[in-house]
């Protein structure tokens, strides 16, 4: 189980941030994107090789109208 | 000969340098609160703004939304903020998110200290502009209307500083022009009014101030007509640009004839 983007989602042991950005429906080269773990940056460049740890707190956002 | 000078007022003082990129309009343009992408679109095009500020969110699978699409389609240069940060912490992490997200160094920082009037926290500010500057940002700080503060932050390596006129969103103008002005002494980076602009003449009164260049958001985007809102202040900017560099008269109490006395007939 992580948290992503504040709700609780089924990720087993070893899954990486691709496979997560997946479930929303985004692909690796989605244009915009930009993703933290545990509050630190994941690079792009890191999303298929980055797996993600129990309790994982996965933030993904992307461009808004604001400010 | 005086299409000649025309020309030169417009090349000489038209342009807009910020850490090292020129832009031609000096009217940079919030996207929130506009009605529709399509409205926001036109609203754009009508500004000739060619820098547009945009918020960092969660993606919402339920609404896929095309902004990256509609702003890249429009020709604008995007510039991502903060807005929402309370901590430095947060806004130095949504500053490198927004890095990541557009390959862009620039960041609008915002670092905000209560909710009401969403002024400025002013010391977490200098915090996070001191350590976004050191990662190799290009940091632009919505302020507060603080010379001092201004200062500091220029001290600190910011590429502008964006003070407010009143607080965001207020349409309340610029409620103490004084402080504008002491800013404007205060520090040699480009200035830029960042809130509280109502309608086209308290942009043009930040241009006739000094500042180098307005932005404005809901001014325009919650307008009853966004898109003529758009282009009264993209006249106003210009305006308010021009009347600056022509020298306003001093303000007197009492009249001055603009008619000379001499030749003044004698009517009996």
């Amino acid at each position: 189980m992580i948290r992503l983007n504040g709700e609780d989602c089924d990720v087993s042991p070893g899954e990486t941030v691709a496979a997560v950005l997946a479930r929303l429906e985004l692909s690796p080269e989605a244009r915009g994107v930009a993703v933290a773990v545990d509050g630190e940056v994941v690079p792009r460049a890191e999303w298929r090789s980055f797996a993600l740890a129990e309790h994982a707190r996965v933030e993904v956002l992307t461009a808004m109208q604001g400010g | 000969m005086m299409r000649g000078m025309h020309e030169a007022i417009g090349t000489a003082s038209k342009e807009l340098t910020i850490a090292g990129r020129t832009l031609r309009s000096r009217l940079l343009l919030g996207t929130g609160g506009f009605p529709s992408l399509a409205i926001m679109a036109e609203a754009i095009a009508a500004s000739g703004s060619e820098l547009v500020t945009v918020a960092l969110r969660r993606v919402d699978p339920a609404s896929r939304g095309s902004l990256i699409d509609v702003l890249a389609e429009a020709g604008v240069e995007l510039l991502p903020n903060t807005a929402g940060c309370f901590t430095a912490r947060d806004a130095v992490l949504t500053a490198r998110l927004a890095r990541e997200a557009f390959q862009t160094d620039w960041i609008k920082l915002e670092v905000i200290g209560d909710e009401d009037t969403l002024l400025p926290d002013a010391p977490e500010l200098l915090r996070a502009a001191e350590q976004l500057v050191d990662e190799g940002f290009v940091v632009l700080p919505y302020t507060t209307d603080d010379p001092v503060l201004a200062r500091r932050l220029v001290d600190v390596g910011c590429a502008a500083v964006m003070p407010l006129g009143s607080p965001i969103g207020s349409g309340m103008g610029i409620r103490n022009p004084y402080n504008l002005t002491l800013i404007r002494e205060a520090v040699d980076v480009p200035l830029v009014l960042d809130a509280g602009v109502g309608t086209a003449s308290d942009a043009a009164l930040a241009m006739e101030l000094g500042c180098d260049a307005v932005m404005a958001a809901s001014a325009i985007s919650r307008a009853e007509d966004p898109v003529r809102m758009a282009h009264a202040m993209r006249a106003a900017v210009e305006a308010g640009h021009l009347a600056r560099g022509a020298g306003r008269i001093p303000r007197r109490t009492y009249a001055t004839a603009s008619t000379p006395e001499q030749g003044l007939p004698d009517f009996g």
